[in-house]
């Protein structure tokens, strides 16, 4: 019965009763978020992974408008139907400069964190603007206005700023050249995309969807599918060594 | 004119210049239609003040009149009529997008109605829209009667009611427009967020408030409920929305976490909206209504505080269980499947609390329709905090996660538990705020088994249909290669999304006969017998 009695020092004194909601919501969330941030375990060390170009930048913030992550993952389990249907599981590294994550919660569609090569570029551009032109069953809307807009460059640099105050390590030089980058990624035979690809190794220069002129939104978000889940060589990738 | 007047009117003056400002200059058309929209609402806001001071008269309402308290039933209807609108809405787009998955030419291909933007749309209309204005709406009225004294504050309720619903059309125009951080269930962009925490500060003062002046000597159940609704969402709201705008005048924002400290963040902050605002929120209105309706008391005072300090600190470790073999760490998936399925016992206090409150009294399920529908929703209750328990377990999640099967679960507590408790404590509401009686118990009885075959339509569809996606993508043949292609598993769906849909749809209908019933009942009732909720004066 005493114990009973105790609990009326909650049920008499509102200020009491906030104070012990907020001490009792507040272990879980510490306990399990915090370690994130100094556990060395967390992020695997491994070689490639480097921060998006501005295209592919432009081309995820497009991804993110569009809400495509409501039906395909960036996600791969370790299990042995995901891994032969879409690849190596994905490792927190390939994510950690995703500012937001986008590893979805439903596969309405298939996953997408290694669907970059999979497919052509022209592929990419006729299933975008109609899926169903392609795949007959499929149940994805279509987006035609991508082809038809073109990207602002003036603001790319803003995007790297930002990203780089929340802890993205891009440089003074990628910054300064970013508006630069955004159309030098579109055309191989500009005098910038020597420059580009030294800022950004690997970095695939191509016109994805095989227009001249400016980058448009179909070409950004071509970028951006096309380098997903390339960044690892999982050739190389030493599973031991990360060992948590 | 009051400070609270003279303060409320400059500083929504202001508002307006600097968001006339923010119009003229921003970087994007969404975000100057935003600040356009917030211009216009703020000089409105102005007028209406003024024009609510001229007509007043030079007291502000009494606490108390004749002894007994004064209630403030205004923000309330308000909340309550937003909550039926918004309801609506959100139904209806969710039968739109349930009906693109089947077909998908209606998607239109058009930037603004696809699947990707108008998801978002259903989901903050039913859970923040709709379910927000029914959990403001009742909080406001419990706090008042359980503790017997006024609504704390005068202007700051309607600040409350009005700015939230603000926030709604802020947040739900900017789905359409493309405008959304892309984190589910905290879609909207860095303004509207900031936004929201000024709105729900002030709810939370408002609230504590009114506690703090309290005739009663205890605080009632349903308040605890309520209390940690509110701390707990704000805590969560400010821990997974810090964001640097690309631009202080335009829409776009990059969230200070990144990918898997993101992921964490977002399903701390995911799984405990479901805790905290459509599971703690709506506990609150069962413990009050469940009781007031069945004319019984709470059935065990000793099981409620056990199940509320168990709840609210059982629920916060949950979140990793929707990162379940992810590039999360092992040990926090071992936690949050640890926690989760420890959840299933306060969660199931809370049911028997709620279902044996009715001992004795049980025969009114038979004559009233609107005590049965809050039994079911305890029902429905009951079993989707079974089934998620279930769900979380590792390897059952491995055949679960990403199918169809986790959209019939949150529909089994979204339209189950949270959709039959907010229609109940509707129903009973809204003839106790206007003092009239309910205008038909038949077409009560009418909208709960139309939504209720709805229900079960909508959720054995996504039962079937998302065991048959996990099965079909772990499926070998005998020679050792995946028997199905991704598309194959998409076409194997269409049965089953359309009679989702039709599910969908028959829950629909039913709230458009609610609209109707308590359309009538404020229009055409009669005028209550009883005193109902004892409002002494017309409410403004």
């Amino acid at each position: 019965m005493s114990l009973w009695n105790r609990h009326k020092i909650f049920e008499k004194n509102s200020i009491i009763l906030i104070v012990g909601i907020l001490a009792v919501i507040a272990i879980g969330g510490l306990v399990e978020i915090t370690p994130l941030f100094y556990l060395k375990s967390t992020i695997e060390a491994v070689d490639g992974v480097r921060p998006y170009t501005p295209l592919e930048l432009a081309g995820r913030n497009i991804y993110v408008r569009e809400g495509c992550y409501l039906c395909h993952s960036q996600m791969i389990r370790p299990l042995r139907d995901e891994v032969e249907r879409y690849g190596h599981y994905s490792l927190a590294a390939e994510s950690m400069y995703d500012h937001p994550f986008q590893w979805g919660s439903k596969r309405t569609g298939p996953d997408l964190a290694r669907v970059g090569g999979k497919y052509s570029d022209d592929w990419h551009v006729t299933h975008l603007i109609n899926p169903r032109s392609i795949v007959p069953q499929s149940v994805m809307p279509g987006y035609p206005a991508l082809a038809r807009t073109e990207l602002d460059p003036s603001d790319a640099a803003a995007h790297l700023r930002t990203n780089r105050a929340i802890g993205v390590p891009y440089t003074d030089e990628q910054i300064a050249n970013a508006a630069a980058d955004l159309k030098a990624q579109v055309d191989p035979d500009s005098p910038g995309s020597d420059a580009f690809q030294k800022r950004y190794p690997k970095a695939v220069v191509r016109n994805f969807d095989g227009k001249a002129g400016n980058p448009t939104e179909l070409d950004a978000l071509i970028a951006y599918l096309q380098m997903l889940g390339t960044l690892v060589d999982f050739k190389l990738y030493n599973e031991k060594a990360n060992l948590r | 004119m009051t400070m609270g007047e003279a303060g409320l009117a400059s500083a929504l003056a202001f508002f307006a210049f600097v968001s006339f400002l923010g119009a003229a200059m921003g970087h994007d058309a969404a975000f100057s239609f935003h600040a356009s929209l917030a211009c216009a609402a703020s000089l409105i806001s102005v007028i209406m003040i003024g024009n609510r001071y001229l007509d007043r008269p030079a007291e502000l309402p009494p606490a108390e009149i004749g002894g007994r308290p004064n209630y403030n039933l205004g923000p309330i209807k308000f909340a309550s009529a937003m909550a039926m609108f918004w309801g609506i809405a959100g139904f209806a787009v969710g039968l739109i997008i349930a009906s693109q998955l089947a077909w998908p030419a209606l998607n239109f291909d058009l930037p603004w109605t696809t699947f990707g933007r108008l998801r978002p749309l259903h989901t903050s209309a039913v859970i923040f829209a709709f379910g927000g204005n029914v959990l403001i709406a009742t909080s406001f009225y419990v706090v008042q009667k359980t503790c017997r004294t006024r609504l704390a504050g005068d202007l700051s309720p309607w600040f409350v009611v009005v700015g939230y619903n603000f926030f709604i059309l802020i947040a739900g125009t900017g789905y359409l427009l493309g405008v959304t951080q892309s984190k589910e269930y905290a879609e909207p962009e860095w303004y509207a967020d900031l936004w929201l925490t000024i709105v729900w500060v002030t709810y939370l003062l408002v609230f504590l408030m009114t506690l703090v002046k309290r005739k009663e000597p205890h605080i009632f159940v349903a308040n605890w409920f309520y209390l940690a609704f509110i701390i707990t969402i704000a805590v969560l709201h400010l821990g997974n929305n810090p964001a640097l705008p690309v631009s202080f005048l335009g829409s776009k924002s990059y969230i200070a976490w990144g990918g898997v400290q993101d992921a964490m963040f977002q399903w701390w902050y995911g799984h405990n909206a479901v805790g905290f605002f459509l599971t703690a929120g709506f506990l609150a209105i069962m413990y009050y209504f469940i009781p007031k309706r069945a004319e019984r008391p709470v059935y065990s005072y000793r099981l409620s505080i056990i199940h509320f300090w168990a709840l609210i600190f059982l629920y916060i470790w949950a979140g990793p269980h929707h990162l379940h073999y992810t590039a999360l760490p092992d040990w926090a998936q071992t936690l949050g499947m640890t926690f989760s399925i420890m959840l299933w016992m306060p969660s199931w206090g809370g049911m028997i609390n709620g279902l044996m409150t009715l001992s004795g009294a049980w025969d009114k399920l038979r004559t009233d329709p609107v005590l049965r529908m809050m039994v079911v929703s305890v029902a429905f209750y009951g079993m989707s905090t079974f089934e998620g328990p279930m769900m979380s377990i590792k390897v059952v999640n491995s055949l679960s996660h990403y199918t169809d099967w986790t959209i019939g679960h949150v529909h089994s507590g979204a339209l189950g538990w949270v959709g039959f408790v907010s229609f109940g404590a509707l129903y009973c509401l809204v003839p106790w705020l206007w003092n009239r009686q309910l205008y038909s118990l038949k077409l009560v009885n009418w909208h709960f088994w139309i939504a209720t075959i709805g229900i079960v339509l909508y959720i054995s569809a996504m039962w079937v249909s998302g065991i048959l996606q996990g099965l079909m993508w772990r499926a070998y043949t005998s020679l050792g290669f995946l028997e199905y292609s991704f598309i194959e598993s998409v076409e194997a769906m269409h049965p089953f999304y359309i009679i989702r849909a039709a599910g969908g749809a028959l829950f629909l209908v039913g709230a458009l006969i609610m609209a109707f019933n308590l359309w009538m009942t404020v229009n055409a009732g009669q005028a209550s017998e009883t005193e109902g909720a004892g409002a002494l004066q017309p409410a403004e």
